[in-house]
This record gives structure tokens, C-alpha cells and sequence, in this order.
């Protein structure tokens, strides 16, 4: 409100302040990759729609079934998905990725839709079936020359920064509105693995 | 005061304006500071994330046993990382395996994340052992300067700063959420060690 007050050059000074204070890091001496790799590990994970769906179906899921499964969930995905990016590096073939990730953003935004309450292994053991999926894709994918520390620590870090986003919206459940938003927003994810089945398969 | 707060917003943005277009350039790794061994060996550890994470990981492990375990960690471990890294000055065929962090990264994740009811006996072979292997790693790799051991001593010190803090850290957390979100981070840690094994493998 005050800000109205301000005259045109304060205000101008004050977001160039913002942004240099935002600037980008240096990197002046950066060893052989590492700057890259954390960035590319981290952009992973979020550049690819079905993942992000997937993943952040798992914490809406998980906030929904409430304690333990709101953090067992988030827990065993990312393991099990760095399982599966583990085969995939190592070049074990996984029949059907591409179905396996889609197959998981439907079911997924189905359990949350429909509210499914499976008992917590059961859905420890679904989510994680399908983090080898996802896994097994970015192991495959992955660039060469990159540095294998920070690029598997960044890819992990957005991984659960995914599902912490999932979680933070799962939190409107505790509110009766927020219940039915919450079965809204897994009829979209359950949409958005339609649309990438329809892909896969055509 | 309120209006003579306002009218000075545009000298404050200024002044901070002029401060950040005077910013020194990164010396991301000293090569020119000359601040000395000691700072120079401080700087590798707090750059190098194959050293740190272990570090961390210990330090959380710990942390989540008690003060008790805690303390034993925090003295364990800088003088095993220096005994270790004496030894590797003298050492200068090895090169560090990437099977061996990658192992580093799960054990220790994967009992940080399992809450395991480790031993303190065991947490303290745990910490001599990681401060042994990166303090000998560290040691080879500053064998060729003549200030190593100095720069060794940065290191350690830093070691036992990061220990500290984390592990006094952890061990005041008393919420239910706060300690499984320790956990979630050895978790992290351990499927960053799954993914760094399938690399080893990889560019074997």
C-alpha cells in the first residue's frame, strides 16, 4: 500500500536492486561438470509433464491417506526410483516405460479421485512398481559427461521437491472444500496419464 | 518518521545499489585470495559434496541417536579425517573409487533413513571409518603441495564445524515431523548413492 507513496525512480532502483541481488552464481572455476550436472539432475525430473504429474500425484496421495503414508510414500518413491534409474544406467531393458508412466499418473489421480485407502504396503508397493518406471526413463536418458554426484543429487532433490509440492497441496484436505479439490486436481492428473497413454499408444 | 523513512527508500536502494555493482569477483577456489592454507583447505572441504554429504549424513545419524552419540561422532571423526589425510600425504598412487562413495552414500543413507538403532560402538567405527578413507583421499590429493598439512588442518576444522552443527542440530529436534524429515534427507541421500552405483557402472 505504502509503495503507491513511492516515487517512480525509488521504485525502479528497488527492483534493480532485486534482481542483481538475484543474480546467477559465478561460476569462475567450476570443475569439469559439476555446475552442469546438478542443474541438469535437478531439470530432470521437471521437464517432463508425466513425471511431474506422477510425482506430485504421489503426495497429494500421500496427504490424503494422511500419517505414515504421508511420508512413507514419498520415501519409497524416489528410493525406488533411483533403483530404476540405477537398471537404467546400467542398460537393463525395461519393456512398456513409456505405458508404465502413464499407466501411473491414471491410477495415481485415480486413488486420489475415488479416494482409495489401500493398506500402507499395498500402497508403498504400487507407488513404488511405478517409480522404477520413471526411474528406468531418466537413467536412459541421461546426457553423458555430466557429474554423477551432483547430477544424481539434483535429480533427487527435485524428485522430492515434487512430492513436497504434492504434500503442500494435500493439506487442503483438512478442510471439506478442500477435500473435493483434492479430487479434483487427481481427475486432472488421472486426465493428464490419459492424454499421455493416448500418446504412447498412437 | 514515517514520511522521512519513505523519502529516504531511494538513497537506501542506492547505497545497496552501489554495493552490489561493487561486487568482488568469485574466488570460488582461492587460486588468488591468498588467505592462506588453512582457508584453502577449509574451502575444498566446504566445495566438495563427496566429502560433505558423508559428513552430513554421519552428523544426522548421529544426531538422531542422542547427545551421546553425537559428541562420540564429533570427536571421532575430525581425528580419524586427519590421521587419514597425514597418511595419504605420503600416499600418492591411489585415486578415489567411485563404487566406494556411491557404497558411502547408501550405508549411511539408508540407515538415516531407517531410523536404525545403531550402537555407539558403531556409530564410532562408522565415523573413524569415513574420516580414515575421504581424510586419506583428501590427503593424496594435497600431497603435492608444500603447505598440505596446514591446508589438512582447514579441512578438519571445517569437518568438525559441519559435525557440529548438524548434529547439535538434530539432536534438539523434539517434533515427530521434524525428525522423519531428517530421515526423508537420508532417504535423498541413499538414492542419490543408488543412482551414483548404476553410473559406476556405467562409465566402468
Amino acid at each position: 500500500m505504502n509503495m503507491r507513496r513511492y516515487s517512480p525512480l525509488a521504485r525502479a532502483m528497488a527492483l534493480t536492486v532485486v534482481v542483481f541481488l538475484c543474480a546467477q552464481t559465478a561460476f569462475a572455476h567450476p570443475q569439469k561438470g559439476e555446475a552442469v550436472g546438478f542443474l541438469t539432475g535437478f531439470r530432470h525430473p521437471i521437464s517432463g509433464l508425466d513425471h511431474v504429474l506422477a510425482m506430485v500425484a504421489v503426495g497429494l496421495w500421500g496427504a490424503q491417506l494422511g500419517a505414515p503414508a504421508i511420508w512413507v510414500l514419498p520415501v519409497a518413491f524416489p528410493m525406488v526410483m533411483a533403483f530404476g534409474g540405477m537398471l537404467g544406467l546400467m542398460g537393463v531393458p525395461l519393456p512398456g516405460t513409456e505405458y508404465g508412466i502413464a499407466l501411473s499418473a491414471i491410477l495415481l489421480g485415480a486413488a486420489v479421485l475415488f479416494k482409495v485407502r489401500p493398506p500402507l504396503g499395498v500402497a508403498a508397493a504400487l507407488v513404488g512398481v511405478f517409480a522404477i518406471f520413471h526411474g528406468h526413463a531418466h537413467g536412459t536418458e541421461l546426457p553423458p559427461g555430466q557429474s554423477a554426484l551432483l547430477y544424481s543429487m539434483g535429480f533427487v532433490i527435485a524428485t522430492g521437491c515434487l512430492h513436497a509440492l504434492g504434500i503442500g497441496i494435500g493439506t487442503v484436505h483438512r478442510w471439506s472444500w478442500g477435500q473435493k479439490l483434492l479430487r479434483v486436481a487427481g481427475a486432472v492428473v488421472a486426465i493428464g496419464g490419459s492424454f499421455f497413454m493416448w500418446k504412447a499408444v498412437a | 518518521m514515517k514520511n522521512s523513512s519513505q523519502s529516504r527508500l531511494p538513497l537506501y536502494a542506492f547505497v545497496v545499489f552501489a554495493f552490489v555493482m561493487c561486487a568482488l569477483p568469485a574466488e570460488a577456489h582461492l587460486n588468488t585470495t591468498g588467505m592462506g592454507p588453512f582457508y584453502d583447505g577449509l574451502m575444498h572441504f566446504l566445495m566438495s559434496p563427496e566429502d560433505i554429504v558423508p559428513v552430513l549424513a554421519l552428523a544426522l545419524l548421529a544426531g538422531l541417536r542422542g547427545a551421546s552419540y553425537g559428541r562420540r561422532a564429533l570427536f571421532t571423526l575430525p581425528v580419524a579425517w586427519l590421521l587419514g589425510g597425514l597418511a595419504g600425504l605420503s600416499a600418492m598412487t591411489t585415486r578415489p573409487h567411485p563404487f566406494i562413495a556411491a557404497a558411502w552414500f547408501l550405508l549411511l543413507g539408508g540407515l538415516l533413513a531407517a531410523d536404525a538403532k545403531v550402537s555407539l560402538r558403531m556409530t564410532t567405527a562408522l565415523a573413524a571409518l569415513v574420516g580414515l578413507y575421504h581424510g586419506y583421499l583428501n590427503g593424496i590429493g594435497m600431497g603435492q603441495f608444500d603447505t598440505a598439512a596446514v591446508a589438512l588442518l582447514g579441512l578438519v576444522f571445517a569437518v568438525f564445524v559441519l559435525i557440529a552443527l548438524a548434529a547439535a542440530f538434530v539432536v534438539r529436534l523434539r517434533a515427530h515431523w521434524a525428525r522423519i524429515a531428517v530421515r526423508v534427507a537420508g532417504s535423498w541421500i541413499a538414492a542419490s548413492g543408488l543412482l551414483m552405483l548404476g553410473w559406476a557402472v556405467r562409465t566402468r
